[in-house]
């Protein structure tokens, strides 16, 4: 017999509240989509802590490399004038 | 140019980045270099923090059918419930280290790796119940509490994550403990009893007195741990003889006193005979323990095949 595999790992996302951004939870073992949502659900959902749940293949999910942060993640220092503190209000402008 | 670290081997270089890192407070991610001994010293303290979730749930599966109540009885399944996600938590998280759940049971099965000596010991009473929620959970929420700010990230979380439900575990058992203490003279006594069976042990939860701790500089010094054993056993003795005394409990220590100077309780002399004997496999419940999980696994064995085929079916439709 083949190695005992424990089924497939998932990632699992919930929402807290309606409108509110999934939020990645953990990992979950399950063999397939169904059993996932419900394995998801029993493990990170036993006290109304989601409204709604994704699951998504571990070995699906495309990471960044923290070797590459810094090429990734350059602060932009040079385009400063992607934020609203650059530009110059005229004095009395409200609501802006 | 080449400037005086990068002449440095990488291993050295790496070693010395991920040593400021953690230095410095800073989370490590699980795609982030590690050194070897980090990576082991987490898989084996996560590992078998997961196993003592999972083993944990068998002295109280003991009283399920027999709860006083169903309000205790719903109470206490849903505790279990607990023990068992707070295991796949754990489980989720060593995985990250590149170990698989499948390895990790077979260290479980063949004892390489351990789980908490607490569940060595027998649940007897429906006092059992109480003690172990108050004073086995209580023990556990002290060291988790501490490990939530644990260098590891996904262990980190999880620890959060625990911690928000732990609360409940040790109220419930308190709460056990109090009605008892309410109640008629057997079942103060019976209460009195497992108090005295589990203090000792719940000290010896956080592990080997300081100064004969095997696996902790290290664990200091990349901040895995940042309370030693004696810090949180202190801590624990301080906030629970309160607790037993309001209730009318005696803690089982001839010695215990409250000590001005240090703002904390003196105790007596813990038994590490007793704990090296039932850690080495001869405590009241370890053959039982072993051998229902080692069971259980192999009788589930037909469920993961059959859940593998319908995956394998659903492809080929």
């Amino acid at each position: 017999m083949a190695a005992d595999t424990q089924l497939d790992s998932w990632e699992v996302f919930m929402q807290s509240r309606p409108g509110a951004n999934f939020t990645h939870q953990g990992s979950i073992h399950a063999s397939d989509k169904k059993m996932a949502l419900q394995n998801a659900r029993d493990t990170y959902s036993r006290r109304s802590e989601g409204t709604s749940i994704w699951v998504v293949p571990t070995n699906e999910i495309a990471a960044s490399s923290p070797d590459e942060a810094d090429m990734f993640f350059d602060p932009a220092n040079d385009k400063i004038y992607r934020m609203p503190t650059f530009y110059t209000m005229p004095e009395g402008a409200k609501n802006i | 140019m080449e400037t005086a670290q990068s002449t440095l081997p990488k291993e050295e270089m790496l070693l010395a980045k991920f040593e400021e890192k953690t230095a410095a407070g800073e989370a490590i991610e699980p795609r982030d270099w590690m050194p070897e001994a980090y990576r082991k010293h987490l898989i084996r303290q996560m590992s078998q923090h997961a196993h003592s979730e999972v083993i944990g749930m068998q002295p109280e599966g003991n009283w399920v059918t027999r709860a006083p109540s169903l309000r205790a009885r719903q109470i206490l399944l849903a505790k279990i419930q607990d023990e068992g996600g707070h295991g796949l938590y754990l489980y989720s998280a060593a995985e990250t280290l590149g170990i698989t759940r499948d390895e990790m049971i077979q260290q479980l099965h063949s004892g390489k790796a351990k789980y908490s000596n607490i569940f060595n010991y027998p649940s007897l009473t429906w006092a059992d119940i109480g003690a172990i929620g108050w004073l086995v959970d209580g023990a556990a929420i002290v060291n988790q509490v501490s490990l939530q700010r644990t260098s590891y990230a996904p262990y980190s979380r999880a620890m959060v994550r625990i911690c928000k439900e732990e609360s409940f575990h040790q109220r419930q058992g308190y709460e056990i403990m109090a009605t008892m203490m309410k109640g008629t003279a057997e079942q103060r006594e019976m209460a009195q009893d497992a108090m005295n069976r589990w203090w000792w042990p719940s000290l010896m939860m956080f592990g080997p007195h300081d100064t004969d701790s095997p696996h902790s500089a290290d664990a200091f010094r990349w901040k895995i741990k940042r309370h030693t054993n004696d810090e949180l056993r202190q801590k624990f003795i301080d906030k629970t003889v309160q607790q037993a005394e309001l209730i009318g409990l005696t803690v089982p220590d001839k010695d215990l006193r409250w000590n001005e100077a240090k703002q904390g309780y003196d105790y007596g002399k813990i038994d590490w005979e007793e704990f090296n004997r039932v850690i080495n496999g001869h405590g009241p419940c370890n053959k039982q323990r072993l051998s229902h999980h080692i069971r259980v696994h192999n009788e589930g064995a037909w469920v993961r095949e059959a859940a593998e085929a319908y995956k394998q079916k659903q492809k080929n439709n």
